[in-house]
């Protein structure tokens, strides 16, 4: 299948932070400028290495945020008890340099010119950000497809792009459900995903849905397994866990 | 702490075979289910990185990074097939 | 050459005065990690057994009950994970090898200690005798739990834990060392924390 094999070998370079946006109390976006960035798919995924002066180093994986043709960009949620995510969150400044590699994933992706059906975008917290890439792809380039962002976070305030999903005129369907705290007044959705909420924003199977699943492995597995229930074929199932450190230990 | 999937050790594959694997098919020595790369169950701490079959749980592929090398065991799979 | 990152120190916090207990290249960390290369098993006991093999026949096998009669020893001890962590002034409920392996007669000189699930590592028998090596059952007071290799594991703290199986069923006695699991991809066949023996040739 033409694109979907990455040529050429993967190396790490040498990006520069050009910015770090706040988005909610535990996360920021981190914009970069890679010098030989060869693009990107939406739902792909780099790889950052951090390297101590005393040699050591840590590796993690973060979901790319921004679509295709953007500037590369992650947005980093920031674990109480993580050793790379409070630095990136904390202490990186714009103009620091930071190795990483990329572009990576050949199957969590989607692309308008080859993938077709609704979409159905689902998101356990910051699962999410791999999930806006697609609906970012799908606005810069005109599709039509219908879509929908089932989007599970503990509280409104962690909720990362908000104003952007419910820009009026995106053509996007966001269903919040609030699992640890709801404002006051809320009459959306509270706690988990469950069977019946699925059953209530799954597209229809008739229409040849095609869904991607993003968030930790319990969130993942109870909705993959609740759509393939509702009659969802797996391989129209998309999937990718995330670790509680976000991505790689 | 649950394990994650093939889609996390992407970056490992490309480096161990030059392409991008996560959508490749594996085929399980053991049970014979076949399905993409990038939902296999993966075990990431190290020592090593250990990749499971989702449907049998047996083991398709161990990498351990051993100084500056990968050593890569690929066993546990009747088949690999990149796109 | 990679460029440094400015400000980036990982978790490497030794508490003052520790120096001299943790090997070298480690961090001391207060939280118990898991590591594991598949999924956690659940034996009950009423199901368990340690057997003492050779040969491919068990010499001696305990059930549960019989395993929890023998000398229970409370041992504190500094444990090091060769993905760099350390965890002082453990404390594990125990039989001791010892009691175990004297309950055997043999001339091995290595075990190779197999689990559930499938994992095996080999260590000297002088390294699993001589009050140097426990089959631990409990931990900080309670059962040890599954997800730490319970309902027993082994308990060897002068080697990397990775000789320390979780899920252990029991030793295989033989006359020569036999690459278990991590050892067969490159592992060091003893791993010693003091002279930083993690990979062959180290």
């Amino acid at each position: 299948m033409e694109g979907t094999a990455v040529r050429g070998r993967l190396t790490w370079q040498t990006a520069t932070v050009a910015q770090i946006i706040p988005e909610t109390p535990r996360t920021s976006t981190i914009v970069f400028d890679v010098p030989e960035w060869a693009g990107h798919r939406a739902g792909q995924h780099l790889d950052v290495r951090l390297t101590a002066d005393d040699g050591y180093r840590a590796e993690r994986s973060y979901s790319i945020a921004s679509a295709p043709g953007e500037p590369v960009a992650i947005t980093v949620e920031r674990l109480e008890d993580g050793e790379v995510s409070p630095y990136l969150t904390e202490e990186l400044r714009a103009g620091d340099e930071i190795e990483l590699r990329g572009p990576i994933g050949g199957y969590f992706v989607w692309d308008p010119a080859t993938d077709n059906g609704p979409l159905l975008l689902a998101a356990g917290g910051s699962g999410v950000v791999p999930l806006r890439s697609i609906l970012r792809n799908r606005e810069r380039s005109g599709s039509a497809v219908m879509a929908r962002l089932l989007y599970s976070s503990r509280s409104l305030a962690d909720v990362i792009y908000r104003q952007e999903f419910e820009r009026p005129g995106s053509g996007l369907d966001v269903i919040y459900t609030l699992t640890r705290s709801q404002p006051e007044g809320w009459r959306g959705h509270a706690g988990r995903v469950d069977d019946a909420l699925l059953a209530e924003v799954a597209w229809p199977t008739g229409q040849e849905p095609l869904a991607f699943v993003c968030g930790p492995t319990s969130f993942v597995e109870g909705v993959a397994q609740g759509l393939v229930g509702l009659g969802y074929p797996p391989g129209r199932v998309k999937t990718e866990r995330f670790g509680a450190t976000g991505g790689r230990q | 702490m649950n394990p994650l999937d093939g889609n996390v050790i992407g970056g490992l594959l490309h480096e161990v075979f030059g392409v991008e694997m996560t959508d490749a098919s594996g085929t399980c020595a053991n049970c014979d289910f076949t399905g993409p790369v990038a939902q296999t169950v993966v075990y990431l701490d190290a020592p090593g990185t250990v990749v499971r079959c989702r449907n049998c749980s047996s083991v398709l592929m161990v990498f351990a990074r051993i100084h500056e090398r990968y050593c890569v065991d690929l066993r546990g799979l009747a088949a690999l097939e990149a796109r | 050459m990679s460029p440094i990152s400015r400000g980036f120190h990982g978790r490497r916090r030794t508490p003052a005065g520790e120096e001299g207990r943790v090997p070298p290249g480690q961090y001391v960390t207060t939280d118990f990690p898991v590591l594991s290369a598949g999924p956690t098993p659940h034996t009950p006991t009423e199901k368990w057994t340690f057997s003492i093999t050779q040969g491919g026949g068990a010499l001696k096998s305990w059930t549960w009950d019989e395993m929890r009669a023998l000398p229970e020893e409370d041992v504190t001890t500094d444990i090091h994970c060769v993905t760099r962590w350390s965890k002082l002034d453990t404390h594990w409920q125990a039989v001791s090898i010892d009691t175990l392996l004297e309950q055997v007669e043999h001339q091995a000189s290595f075990v190779l200690a197999f689990s559930d699930g499938g994992y095996t590592t080999n260590i000297p028998v002088q390294d699993v005798t001589g009050g140097q090596a426990w089959l631990a059952y409990g931990y900080d007071g309670g059962p040890l739990p599954a997800e730490h290799g319970g309902p027993a594991r082994l308990l060897v703290p002068h080697l990397y834990f990775w000789k320390s199986a979780k899920w252990v069923r029991g030793l295989e006695l033989l006359d020569h060392d036999k690459p278990g699991f991590w050892e067969t991809y490159g592992y060091n066949m003893y791993g010693d924390p003091w002279k930083e023996q993690r990979y062959a040739g180290d």
